[in-house]
Formats: C-alpha cells, structure tokens, sequence
C-alpha cells in the first residue's frame, strides 16, 4: 500500500509517467479488437435472453428433494409440452422455464409441481411473462438509454467542453459494446435485472471520465498561452494524476459489486442480485480502462486537431499533430515541476 | 491564512457538523413520532404476487389509449383487487403518459386468485332497470313466484336477487361484464342499492364523447353530457322512449360498467338525437368521475398480462437477508480498503460513510411512510452501489488534499484549497450519477424504478454528506497535530503521499522510533 502512494506522489509530479495518450494506437486496436470480436459474437450467437424478452413461465420450487427428473415427470404429467428448460439453482431448489402457459396450464402445472415434491403450492415461486412484455421493456429500456446519453452529452457539453461530451459518449458507447460482446461470448443470460446493470454502467463510466476530464480541463487551462507542453502532454499529465484516485474509486465501487455478486451468485443462486452485479462488474472494469485509455486519448485527438493546439505543439517542439512518445515527455514534465515542491519539503518534514 | 480566519473556519466547521448531526437526531425523533420505524418491504421482500398489465385498445377497434382511460382503468382493477379484502394490496399505473404500466400488487399468499380477476376487459352498458333495492333487500313480493313480479324478471333471477348482499366488498368486484342478451342482477358500487337489470340495449362503445359542464344558470349545477354515434342514437331512442311511459323503478336506465352499477338516471323524455344530459346533484367530482367512466366505456382497454410474479414468504425472507449480507460486506470492505490505505484519514471516510448509512436508513423508513416508498431487492442493489459512488467523493477530496500538500502547501491549508477544486468535481461527477437515475426513474418499469430511486437519494445524500460532514471534520482534524504534523499513521505523512522519493534516507529519522 505504501508503496503505491509513493507511487502516487511520483505520478502526480510526473516523474512515473504512463504514456496513455501517446500510446493510443495500442488502446484503440485493442479495443478495436474486443468491439469486433463483441459485434461477431453478437451476431453469430446473439444473447441468452431471459424470459422476460421472449415470454414464457418460470417457476421455482424450493425443497431438499429438488430433483430434475421429478420436475421433468411433473410437465409430463401436467402435459406441458412446450420447449422449457430445468435447472437445478442451488441445492435445494429447482427451476422450471417453459413457453408462455395459459392461467388453465399454469395451475395446472403449479398443482402438479405441489403434488410431485410434496410441497405447498403457495411455496412455488412464478413468474408469468407475457409475450409482447419483452418489446415493452426493451423500447423502454433503449428510450432510457439515449434519453441518458442525450441528456448527459448537453450537461458535458455546457459545463466541460463540446469535444469533452464526444469523447465521454464515444467512451461509454465502447464501454456498452463490450459488456454486450462478453455476455454473447460467455452466454450470461440477460434479464431486466441486467439490463439495470448496463444502464447503470453508462452512468458510473461517466462518472469516472468526469474526474478525469476535470482534471484535463484544470491541467490544460490557459495552455496556448503558456507554451510549456503541448495539449496531449497535459492531459495525459492529467490521467496519471488522477489514476491513483481511478485506481481506488474502482475497487472501492468493485468491492460491494463483488460483494452482491458473491452473495447473489453464491447464496442466493440465481435472480436480480446476481444478475445486476455481474453486469455492473463486468461495466466497471470496462469503465475504468476506457476513461483512462480511450476517453481522454480520443479527448486528446480531436483537440490537438485545432489550429491554435498546432501551433502550440510546434512552438513545443515536437512535430505537427503527433504526440512524442518518448522519454523526453518526462524528464520535460519533471524538470517542469520538480523545483516547485523541493524548496518546501523541509519545511513540511 | 491568518489565525483569526482559521479560528472563523474552526467554528464554522463544527457548528456546520454540530446542525447536520441534530437535523439527523430530529429526523430519528420525527421517524418514531410519526411511526416510521422499520421499512415498507417489496413484494420481492416479504412475498407475494405482483402483476403488471399492459393496457391497450382491443383488436379491431381505432383509437387512442388516453392517460383518463388508464386512470379509469386503474380505479376498475382497484375495485376488483379490493373486493378481495386484503389488506395493503395496491394498484397503480406507473411509466409516463398513455405508456403506462398498471401494477398491482398484493402481498402474502391470497394474492395468486387476483392473476385471473384484474386481467378482463371492462365493458360499458346501458341497461333498463327492472327492479331496484336496498343493499341487503328481501325478494320482490312475498312469494317469489307472484305473478306480481315486473315482465323480464323470472323466479330464477329473483331469488339471485334476494340472495344477492350488496353489502359484502366480494360481491362488489366487477370483473366480469356479464353477458349483455340476459337479464342480471347487480350491486352499484358503493354497496347502497342492488338492481335487477334487463339485457343491454346500447352499448359503451356507441357513446362518442362524454363530458361534465356545470350549469351557467346554475339551476341543475354540475351535469354530465354524452353523445351516441348513429347506431347508438336510435337504440338510445328507442330505449327512452319505452322507458319514460313506465313506473319507478323501471323508468331508470343504469349505466354499468364492469358489471357494477355507476349510476341509474331516471328518463324524463325520449332522448332520440343521440345527445343526453344527465343531472343530479352531483358535486364536481361525481360529475366528472361519471363522464370519464362513460368516455372509458366508449372505448373500454384490454390488458396484457406483462408480468405475473409470485414470490412464497421464505424466498422473500431469503432475498432480503441476501440483499443485507451484501450490503453489510460491501460496507466492511470499503471501510477495511479506507482504512488500510488511508489510515487516519479512513475514520473520517469510515465516520463519513456511517452517516451517510444512517440517513439512507432514515430516508428509507420515512419516505416509506410519507410516500409510500418500498424497499425492493433491486432496491438494496442501487443502496449498495451508492457506497462506492459515496466513497468516490471522499478519495477525490482525500487525493485532492495530497494533491495540493505535494504542491508544498501547510495541511490546514490544503485541506481548504483541495476543498474548492475536489468541490467542482464531486458536483459534476453526481450531477451525471443524478441524470444517471432521473432517465431511468422516468423510462424504467418495475425494479428499475426502484433502483434508480435509491441511486438518486444516496447521491442526493452523498452531497450532503460530502459537504455538511466529510469537510467540516477535515478541517477540524487539520488542527490537529495528528494530523497536521503528518504522522505516519495519518494519511499524510510524507512518506505515504511520495513527497520523499529523491531522499529516501530522510524519511528514516521522521517517526518517532
């Protein structure tokens, strides 16, 4: 831990430096990469809806002699012959999904169910959702979502930069992309509960590029002016300083996601807990490396595009709109601050 | 900074933490007072059976779902899910406009009879009124097989009648419209008057506006005007005309919507133009309550089923305690983590985070209270993510102070300095989590809501918090020599905000060892 807020201090100044802006190239073909592999995985195995999408019955039943075969005896006996799916959550409790039932079969079946593992009906959890409920919560769900970005990208655009709004929706855009992307390739299945998750990730990336925009905004303030450093240089500056704090912000927001997840997953089996926080943690992760690596990069692109940014690059010294990505970028930095805070260390000790 | 104004800054830190933690203490007096002391739980929680029904217009039929026929709709299931007496079940339309979701609610184990009740289409009819009695009303004449009884009203139905209590809620449920060829007896809602009523003559659908006007003159004060479509303007006709020419009772026309009556007018002239007035003393809101049940009628909704979901009492028990492990884990590693990496500046994180803990809880059982806010599972999730959202806010303040301590400024000062820039963006980063909840509230059904509801009121609390305790207590802690003299365990020692790297040796001789 000590080590790390060394670590910190020598961040801050600039002295350990990550290259997160120069070296975009590497963060955008990786990504490139995940979103590509994201879009085919989605198109060739699409997502594991739950039957709240595509409508259909579930029902749980909860007692020591949960059993598959008894289940599968149940929908035969209650002649139940759509497509379902039994799966034992736990280990005492199984769970039932069919095609949606009319309220004749499903009573039916929830008898039957009684009857074969001997218990109450009254103990049999249900879920009924009819067919159309999936386009309803879907179109809501998209509403919300562009509802949010929209929204977001007017407060970014008044209170930070236009080009800042941009680069944060790119982020997040990519964020959702790849969350999506995993739950193909792994076949999580996706319920509301997890679509609760995504739209919750949007917010929490936002959040964490704001901190780091924050801090650009600071770092590059009057900075034509200057003509210390160039744009790029400041704001990866800027992603440096504040990475201990994206760094702590991330686990700290990991550690009760983790903590649902461990409970939702591990003593509950299966249902909102579970689902919500294995998309949240999935989102994190994402989140965070795409407020460092591809928000403030791209922030960083489009403004070293300006005229007025050129020109300072030049005056710098490096060449035209590319970034230096070498050492000098440091030493520069260093040399740049390091005298500032040498006086009064002795002072403070 | 001068000692004066660091005196001034002292004082206005401890009275602003002294107000915060009072307004708590009375919010605690004000939750018992008003006896918001445990947590409306949701169905998911407690269990139980919660449906929610997609209202939409039937096939083959034009028009618009309007957000009064949702409402009226709401009141129709209201009724029907009330007849079965228990208690705390609740109707609602949630979602924005004509988009709307009706959900219904009903906790323990009864509720698994409403699924079949609240999903039938509720129908408008006109029907002449063939007797008509009080509540709890003997059979017509003495002996039910007099000829005395009125044309139309057999002894079958008479002694459906005599059977019939008005009285009892089960038997004021609606739910089913009957069947419009026969003759039926009924309840009118309120439970005053039970009728017998012959088959439809116009039918809902024939009205094509209905409104409530109050009298210019004022003579007949509020009223309610409706308007028949041809087909419906000659049967209306053809029924006022018959009626007027009978005696009381049978000269009434009840209007029966779902199988209840609304109101049974007596006709005073055949009505032939397809215009009708009724008048009665109605108040505003009677008037208005009837229009809207004759505008619904004009084009009655039939309701999906989205989503039936019953939870048996032990899952519910099981969520909950599911949701409070997580939410007590979640707490303890956050508060381990500050305190491993903070160290002394993690009591004010961890003290931080109990307050804000303590008014989540408060806000929880009074709004359960004031507006009847339930705690869902997705409810906790929202709850428990907010500690990390929290808990951001003090590390960008924390990593703000060293930030400017790095710079070479006092730790009293950086604590005051770090404030105006860690301001700035905890502002803007729970502006974003606060949009993050509001579109989601707005567009969300269900457990979305009440995830986004929480998100939204822990972030509200977070800046209260942040700004009315976390502050504060760091200026006060700045006095200290604990922490002003960078000790070790302080958070602020040299050595652990890296201000030593070029001399490391130096450090050696800092503690006190």
């Amino acid at each position: 831990m000590r080590k790390l807020s060394g670590l910190g201090g020598r961040l801050y100044r600039g002295e350990t430096s990550i290259d997160f802006v120069g070296k975009r190239k590497i963060w955008y073909s990786f990504s490139a990469l995940l979103i590509l592999a994201s879009a085919f995985t989605l198109f060739a195995q699409g997502l594991h809806l739950g039957i709240e999408f595509k409508g259909g019955s579930s029902f749980t039943v909860t007692t020591p002699s949960a059993s598959i075969d008894i289940a599968k005896q149940s929908l035969t006996d209650a002649q139940i012959t759509t497509q379902n799916i039994i799966q034992k959550v736990g280990s005492d409790k199984v769970r039932i999904q069919t095609d949606a039932l009319t309220s004749l079969e499903q009573s039916t079946l929830e008898a039957t169910l009684a009857k074969n593992f001997n218990v109450s009906v009254e103990s049999i959890d249900s879920q009924i959702i009819g067919p159309s409920w999936g386009e309803e919560i879907t179109r809501k769900a998209l509403y919300g979502l562009f509802g949010f970005l929209l929204v977001v990208m007017l407060y970014l655009a008044m209170t930070f930069e236009a080009k800042m709004a941009i680069s944060a929706i790119i982020a997040v855009i990519h964020d959702v992309v790849i969350t999506v992307g995993i739950y193909a390739l792994v076949g999580f299945e996706v319920t509301p509960a997890t679509i609760i998750g995504f739209l919750t990730i949007l917010g929490y990336s936002l959040y964490d590029t704001v901190v780091v925009f924050d801090k650009v905004r600071e770092n590059t303030k009057g900075i034509a002016a200057s003509g210390k450093t160039t744009y790029s240089k400041a704001a990866n500056l800027a992603v440096n300083q504040t990475i201990v704090r994206s760094f702590n912000t991330s686990l700290v927001a990991l550690l009760p996601v983790g903590s649902i997840l461990f409970v939702g997953a591990g003593l509950l089996g299966a249902g909102t807990l579970k689902d919500l926080s294995l998309a949240l943690f999935i989102g994190l992760i994402t989140g965070t490396y795409s407020s460092i690596c591809i928000a403030t990069p791209i922030l960083a692109g489009l403004r070293e595009k300006e005229p007025a940014m050129q020109a300072l690059a030049k005056r710098v010294g490096t060449r035209g709109d590319k970034v230096s990505t070498n050492t000098p970028t440091v030493v520069e930095s260093k040399s740049d601050r390091g005298p500032r805070n040498q006086p009064k260390r002795d002072r403070r000790r | 900074m001068s000692a004066n104004k660091v005196a001034n800054t002292q004082a206005r830190a401890v009275r602003t933490i002294s107000i915060l933690l009072l307004s708590v203490l009375a919010l605690t007096g004000l939750s018992f007072v008003i006896g918001a002391t445990s947590f409306k739980l949701g169905l998911d929680l407690q269990g139980g059976t919660s449906v929610t029904l997609q209202p939409r217009i039937e096939d083959g039929q034009t028009g618009r779902v309007t957000a009064e026929a949702i409402d009226q709709a709401v009141e129709i299931i209201r009724q029907r899910v009330n007849s079965l007496g228990v208690a705390e079940s609740e109707v609602s339309a949630q979602g924005t406009g004509i988009n709307r979701q009706i959900v219904i609610q009903v906790p323990g184990e009864t509720g698994r009879r409403i699924v079949d009740l609240v999903g039938q289409t509720a129908e408008l009819r006109f029907r002449p009124v063939l007797a008509e009695g009080a509540a709890n009303a003997t059979p017509l004449g003495t002996d039910p097989t007099a000829s005395v009884l009125p044309p139309g009203v057999t002894p079958e139905i008479n002694a459906q009648y005599a059977a019939l209590d008005c009285t009892l809620p089960e038997n004021r449920q609606g739910g089913s419209s009957g069947n419009e060829a026969a003759t039926i007896v009924s309840c009118d809602r309120a439970g005053i008057n039970k009728y017998i009523l012959a088959p439809a003559e116009v039918l809902g659908r024939q009205v094509t506006q209905a409104s409530a006007l109050l009298d210019p003159q004022g003579a007949s004060g509020w009223y309610v005007t409706l308007e028949f479509d041809g087909e419906g303007a000659a049967k209306f006709g053809a029924m006022t005309t018959r009626l007027t020419s009978l005696p009381a009772p049978q000269n009434q026309a009840a209007i029966v919507l779902d199988g209840l009556v609304y109101s049974a007018p007596r006709i005073n002239e055949p009505i032939n133009t397809g215009n009708a007035q009724i008048t009665g003393n109605f108040t505003q809101l009677e008037s208005q309550d009837l229009a809207n049940v004759l505008k619904y009628g004009a084009l009655p909704l039939t309701f999906d089923r989205g989503e039936v979901q019953q939870v048996s009492p032990s899952l519910g028990a099981d969520q909950l305690r599911g949701g409070l492990i997580a939410g007590i884990l979640g707490l303890a590693l956050v508060v381990i983590y500050s305190m491993l990496y903070y160290r002394g500046l993690g009591i004010v994180s961890v003290s931080s985070l109990m307050v804000a803990a303590v008014m989540s809880l408060l806000s929880f059982a009074l709004l359960g209270e004031l507006i009847d806010f339930t705690l869902t599972l997705a409810g906790i999730a929202g709850a428990i993510v907010a500690i990390g959202i929290t808990a951001d806010s003090f590390i960008v303040y924390f990593e703000r102070i060293r930030d400017e301590i790095r710079e070479g400024k006092s730790i009293k000062s950086a604590v005051e300095t770090g404030w105006v820039r860690a301001r700035r963006t905890i502002i803007a980063a729970d502006v974003v989590s606060m949009l993050a909840a509001i579109m989601l509230y707005i567009f969300a059904v269900g457990g979305v809501r009440g995830f986004a509801f929480t998100l939204g009121l822990t972030t509200i609390i977070d800046l209260i918090v942040v700004f009315l305790f976390t502050k504060p207590l760091m200026t006060i802690l700045a006095k200290l020599s604990f922490f002003n003299n960078g000790h070790p365990w302080s958070g602020f020692s040299a050595k652990s905000i890296g201000m030593v790297e070029k001399n490391p040796q130096k450090t050696g001789e800092v503690s006190n060892a």
